[in-house]
């Protein structure tokens, strides 16, 4: 690992104001994403700022719902109980993510911004446009390559190769999708709050930039709003073994249901692009229409509509369809 | 694969050797034939403006040493403090070897810097129990067959211990699901399961 400077932060102010200082410096709060990159050398910062122990670690309730500090452990939030008896969604994604040693490190902040598990991005001597940015005109290694964990919806349309078919690895992030999060930021110019769907990205022209979120701005909580009516929600995770492993595909999916209709309903897909996918068009439709398979087959074949499959991951078009069917079953019971 | 230029398996390959032979020099670790490659211009570690004083407080006991900030927690206790219990089996958070508790959360201590570490209580196995007073689920362990080679037990035993901590012992599978952070190469995995269930039975989750 290369030698670098080590500053703490005691208040929030001073972690935006010295991260505006250094050339390139970063923030590292549990250290379980940024540290590990690091060692392979893929990250390569002058100074970290390690924010650990800002007091943004707590969760409690606003008027509209709660509000989750940036420096909350990710085992944390999933044993509150604002989060389970509100947001059980949320509870069962992180439970689902990682092991308990890392969810124990791991906070809220570095979730949403922890980067790609793509083998490419991770081997300094492959070409990755993720990594080595637009300019250096590198390539994407995945393209032809081991391409199984890769993202089949919201590819750039133009040349492949000058972007990313990286998918965004983490579950927390779905289910903060399916439940319309707000991240709220800190930086020089003030405080900003962001929505979810703009928070992550895909990849397009700018490969190298995984969210919206500006170098020198720090990310200080996220809130939820309490659903009018919570329904049933599950959390579905696909994947080479029962535990400890990344999604191949997962569901985040709520449904509301009286009489056999369909009255509310979140749906976000995970392992398939390079945001938390989305698609509110397909929830609209699905409004009014009774809780059965055909209808949940409907709206799974849209969800997925215009999917492109690589050499090893074309299983995931049906996969992510077959799993959106189970999820929407699972909470109709 | 597009652009030769940037394309350098054998630049990028170099660099990082360079990089990984620098780091190690820096520990010792490097046995007396390959010392020379230290030799290579370039290679030598300058005198680090980086490195700082630091205390750490380890199974009760308070170290005083300097460190450098790249140091991560489970390097400097194995390799700075004689602590060589946690074992260092990827070093890269995905198999648990290096578990240790931190301010009594079990954690990998390969992912954090020690420095970040100042002002917690750190345990590792040689806190858990002594040869004279093992702690039970190191005797459960003993019991059950929980190992084989013994390489990922000391990780197994802290997040055994955390575990029945927790309360996550409801039955085999919940167990199973949290020890899923700690891989054993050996498969003694019903082993575990059996001596974590055996202490939760004789209800001294210690
Ligand atoms: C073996 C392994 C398996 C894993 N499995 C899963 C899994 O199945 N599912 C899953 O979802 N995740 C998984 N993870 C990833 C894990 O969830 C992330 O590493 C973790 O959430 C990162 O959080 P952190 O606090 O440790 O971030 P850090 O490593 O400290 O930081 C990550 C990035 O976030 C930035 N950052 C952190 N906090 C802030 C902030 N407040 N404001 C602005 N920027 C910030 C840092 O600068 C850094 O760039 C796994 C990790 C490992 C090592
Ligand atoms: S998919 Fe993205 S991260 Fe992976 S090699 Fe291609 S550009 Fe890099
Ligand atoms: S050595 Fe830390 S998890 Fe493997
Ligand atoms: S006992 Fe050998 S790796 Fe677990």
């Amino acid at each position: 690992m290369k030698n670098f400077q080590y500053t703490e932060a005691s208040q929030p102010a001073q972690a935006v104001q010295q991260i505006g200082a250094g050339r390139d410096t970063k923030f590292v709060a549990g250290g379980t994403n940024l540290v590990d990159l690091m060692k392979y050398g893929i990250e390569q910062p002058d100074t970290l700022i390690d924010i650990s122990r800002l007091e943004l670690a707590k969760i409690e309730k606003t008027a509209t719902g709660i509000r989750i500090g940036a420096l909350a452990r990710n085992s944390d939030m999933a044993e509150h109980p604002l989060v389970t008896s509100q947001f059980p969604l949320l509870a069962e994604a992180l439970l689902a993510g990682a092991s308990p040693q890392l969810r124990n490190m791991a906070t809220l902040g570095g979730n949403l911004m922890q980067r790609t598990r793509c083998n490419y991005f991770y081997d300094i001597s492959q070409p990755c446009n993720k990594r080595q940015g637009p300019t250096a005109q590198a390539g994407c290694g995945a393209l032809e390559g081991y391409n199984r964990i890769h993202a089949i919806l919201g590819l750039e349309s133009g040349d492949l190769n000058q972007s990313c078919i990286a998918t965004n690895p983490s579950d927390m992030n779905v289910a903060l999708a399916a439940l319309d999060a707000v991240v709220n930021v800190s930086g020089p110019a003030g405080q900003r709050a962001i929505p979810i769907r703009d928070f992550h990205r895909l990849a397009g022209k700018k490969p190298q930039q995984d969210t919206t979120l500006a170098p020198n701005e720090l990310i200080t909580s996220i809130d939820l709003t309490t659903p009018q009516r919570a329904g049933k929600s599950h959390y579905l995770k696909v994947r080479d073994r029962a535990s400890y492993a990344f999604a191949l595909v997962s569901v985040a999916a709520r449904l509301v249901v009286e009489s056999g209709r369909i009255q509310d309903v979140r749906l976000a897909l995970g392992g398939v692009a390079h945001k938390p996918w989305r698609l509110t068009s397909v929830e609209q439709q699905l409004i009014g229409k009774p809780a059965t398979e055909a209808s949940f087959r409907e709206a799974a074949r849209q969800l997925v509509a215009g999917a492109k499959g690589f050499e090893h991951n074309a299983f995931k078009i049906e996969l992510a369809q077959s799993a959106i069917v189970r999820a929407l079953q699972t909470v109709a019971a | 694969m597009t652009d030769n230029d940037n394309y350098m398996v054998d630049g990028a390959g170099r660099r990082w050797f360079l990089k990984q032979s620098t780091a190690l020099a820096g520990t010792l670790l490097l046995p007396p034939l390959a010392t020379p490659s230290s030799a290579l211009p370039g290679t030598v570690p300058a005198a680090s403006s980086t490195a700082r004083p630091i205390t750490l407080r380890v199974n009760r006991k308070t170290y005083k040493l300097t460190a450098e900030p790249r140091e991560t927690l489970l390097d400097l206790m194995r390799n700075r403090l004689n602590l060589t219990g946690s074992k260092k089996g990827c070093d890269h958070g995905q198999c648990g070897a290096c578990t240790v508790h931190i301010d009594g959360r079990r954690a990998y201590s390969c992912l954090t810097l020690a420095v970040m570490q100042q002002g917690r209580d750190i345990t590792t196995i040689e806190g858990l129990g002594t040869e004279s007073a093992l702690h039970p689920l190191q005797a459960a362990f003993i019991e059950h067959d929980g190992f084989q080679c013994g390489f990922c037990t000391p990780g197994q035993l802290m997040a055994g211990a955390a575990l029945l901590r927790e309360g996550h012992t409801g039955s085999a599978d919940e167990i199973r699901e949290w020890m899923s952070g700690n891989i054993c190469r050996c498969g003694a995995y019903p082993g575990i399961v059996a001596a974590i269930q055996s202490v939760k039975k004789g209800g001294t989750p210690g």
